[in-house]
């Protein structure tokens, strides 16, 4: 078997188009020209070209036999992802992210439902399919799982021998895959003298060496330091971007979510809590897991003035009022300080807050505090319509 | 200044070649057979790859009525086995028969849970990037397990050496023999002393190659 034959047809025209410049861009003419893209044979059944990079759950269940009695892992999924998209899967330890993520390159066997990845049953592939199946996704895991015993070099290049690439091809992905990661000069290094975000590095470049449609990321930037996070991610965008390669990912952390991705599904416990276009999800979570999650990035009441915060105007004494305005990306409105001066017809003091800009959407909320003398009109007629300066206000006390 | 020693030198170095040649060879067979023993003793177990309880109850009783049968015993019940293989029963080669056949499932257990700490993380990558079964042995498990089958093969070979010298037993030679010849049978203190101090330098010297060569794996 040879690495002809999980290349697609039409797929290089398609990242040519994309590749306009940067290493990414260098890489796939680098790939173009080597012999691994011509041909192709029909090895692989691909039922449907337009299918490429997508995965698709049907009622997809999963139970457990434990010492307990029978587990249920995950329960009735369904979900389609788009073929070159950023698809993130979030939930708390334990809603059955890792579970439904190892579904795809069937490292799980699903109990009930099924998993199309190309247009194809994962199920009902034999071991020889499977393997097929395994070098057109790739995977990078939360401790990287790189050998040790093998240099930089040899785990990178370990996918193109089990596949039978002949060596000089090896050779020369090997060294463009090490040159789009930027660890061209640590190929001769064993995986233990490389930091977290280098080896996820080396791990990236493992998991693009067979060229692959979809990137499956299992908790990816968790166990690294903020800085190597934000490099990694980077990292996938521009892969996501240049190479036009499906990712799905699964996180804790809302913040990864929040940086790439494009759409989210909310598990919990094993089930779909919400599914949408990021923006969405984040301006207007409508399940307490979502809210759950978002909890960490939203700005909460700062300490200082949840001490002083109080629920009654106070008799005979000078004191503001606190206002909550959200933003949830919906129809392109943004705080405009302006308009909300003029509409609430005071002064208006920005006390604490802060706006997210998340593919383009600006989300948030904003604590602003106007005198307490001030007739106020009526706050739920400046959330809708023309007049909107906010899509929600909220009235959350007072302080002297 | 001239020493003269109680037995000729040449006795020395024919008991040190023939310990030299029992433990080598035995020790190759230990390793070569060993580690595909470990390796089918990891794989069959419940929740292994190729998971299979009964070839790994049947295989696992297997080595543990070798590794519960003491050397001694073990020399003496193998004769018969001894003679078919190497057409006698005495001397060097017949010593070797029963030496590998005891070093064998020794190592075999030791090897086999240096495989079992390979991280299972490292299996399942290597299953996602499309790796069969056999490659997964052959690119994870041996080459991630690698130091601890090699610290194991060191304590398999000191084992070896102690056990070479009930090798005796069947006119095998070797330094053990000749400690409980000379040493302990006609009151010769001196070459007693020889052989303890030949012995120790030996043993002192596998067990500090064998650690060397597994801090330098590890330290890669």
């Amino acid at each position: 078997m040879s690495v002809n034959e999980f290349v697609i047809p039409g797929l290089m025209p398609l990242l040519q188009r994309q590749a306009e410049s940067g290493t990414v861009a260098k890489l796939v003419n680098a790939l173009d020209a080597s012999p691994l893209r011509e041909t192709r044979t029909d090895a692989v059944a691909v039922a449907d070209k337009k299918a490429i990079g997508t995965v698709r759950f049907e009622a997809l269940g999963k139970v457990y036999q434990s010492s307990a009695g029978k587990v249920s892992a995950l329960e009735d999924i369904s979900l389609d992802i788009q073929a070159g998209s950023i698809f993130g899967i979030i939930g708390r330890s334990g809603a059955g992210k890792s579970s439904l993520l190892r579904t795809i390159n069937r490292l799980e066997t699903p109990s009930s439902g099924r998993v199309w990845v190309d247009g194809v049953d994962v199920a009902a592939l034999d071991e020889n399919g499977l393997v097929a199946l395994r070098r057109r996704i790739g995977m990078i895991f939360q401790h990287f799982n790189l050998l040790s015993a093998k240099t930089v070099y040899e785990n990178v290049a370990l996918p193109l021998r089990v596949a039978r690439v002949p060596n000089a091809e090896i050779h020369q992905r090997v060294t463009r895959l090490l040159e789009l990661v930027g660890l061209a000069d640590k190929h001769a290094t064993y995986p233990g003298r490389l930091s977290g975000g280098q080896k996820q590095r080396v791990g990236v470049a493992r998991a693009l060496a067979t060229n692959p449609e979809i990137l499956l990321c299992d908790e990816a930037t968790s166990a690294l330091d903020p800085e190597a996070t934000q490099s990694i991610l980077a990292l996938l965008r521009d892969i996501n971007r240049q190479l036009a390669i499906t990712i799905i990912l699964i996180t804790h952390e809302m913040s990864v979510i929040h940086e790439i991705a494009d759409r989210v599904v909310v598990l919990e416990k094993g089930r779909i809590a919400e599914e949408g276009e990021v923006w969405k999800v984040f301006g207007n979570p409508q399940h307490d897991a979502t809210r759950a999650l978002l909890l960490l990035l939203e700005h909460d009441l700062p300490q200082d003035l949840r001490a002083t915060l109080v629920h009654e105007p106070p008799q005979d004494k000078a004191f503001e009022r606190i206002l909550a305005f959200s933003y949830t990306g919906a129809g392109g409105l943004e705080p405009d300080f302006i308009r909300i001066g003029e509409a609430l017809d005071t002064r208006v003091r920005l006390i604490h807050g802060g706006l997210d800009r998340i593919q383009g959407h600006a989300h948030g909320r904003l604590l602003l505090a106007v005198d307490g003398r001030a007739q106020l009109p009526k706050l739920d007629n400046l959330t809708t319509g023309q007049g909107a300066i906010a899509h929600d206000i909220q009235e959350i006390g007072y302080v002297v | 200044m001239s020493f003269e020693l109680s037995i000729p030198f040449a006795q020395y170095t024919r008991a040190f070649a023939d310990t030299f040649t029992m433990v080598g060879i035995s020790g190759a067979i230990a390793f070569f057979v060993g580690i595909p023993v470990a390796v089918l003793l990891n794989v069959t177990t419940p929740g292994g790859f190729l998971a299979s309880p009964r070839l790994n109850r049947a295989v696992g009783s297997v080595v543990n009525s070798f590794r519960a049968t003491p050397f001694i015993v073990l020399m003496v019940a193998l004769i018969p086995l001894t003679r078919l293989i190497t057409g006698t029963s005495i001397g060097v080669w017949a010593a070797i028969v029963p030496l590998s056949i005891s070093a064998t499932p020794f190592f075999a257990r030791i090897a086999e849970v240096s495989l079992r700490e390979v991280d299972p993380g490292l299996v399942e990558a290597a299953q996602a990037m499309g790796c069969k079964k056999w490659e997964i042995v052959r690119h994870v498990y041996l080459p991630e397990a690698l130091p601890g089958i090699i610290g194991g093969f060191t304590i398999t070979l000191v084992a070896l050496i102690s056990s070479s010298a009930m090798a005796g037993a069947v006119g095998a030679g070797g330094l053990g023999d000749l400690a409980i010849r000379y040493g302990y049978q006609r009151f010769d203190t001196e070459v007693m002393v020889i052989v303890i101090a030949v012995l120790i330098v030996l043993v002192t010297s596998v067990q500090a190659a064998g650690d060397y060569y597994v801090r330098w794996l590890r330290n890669r």
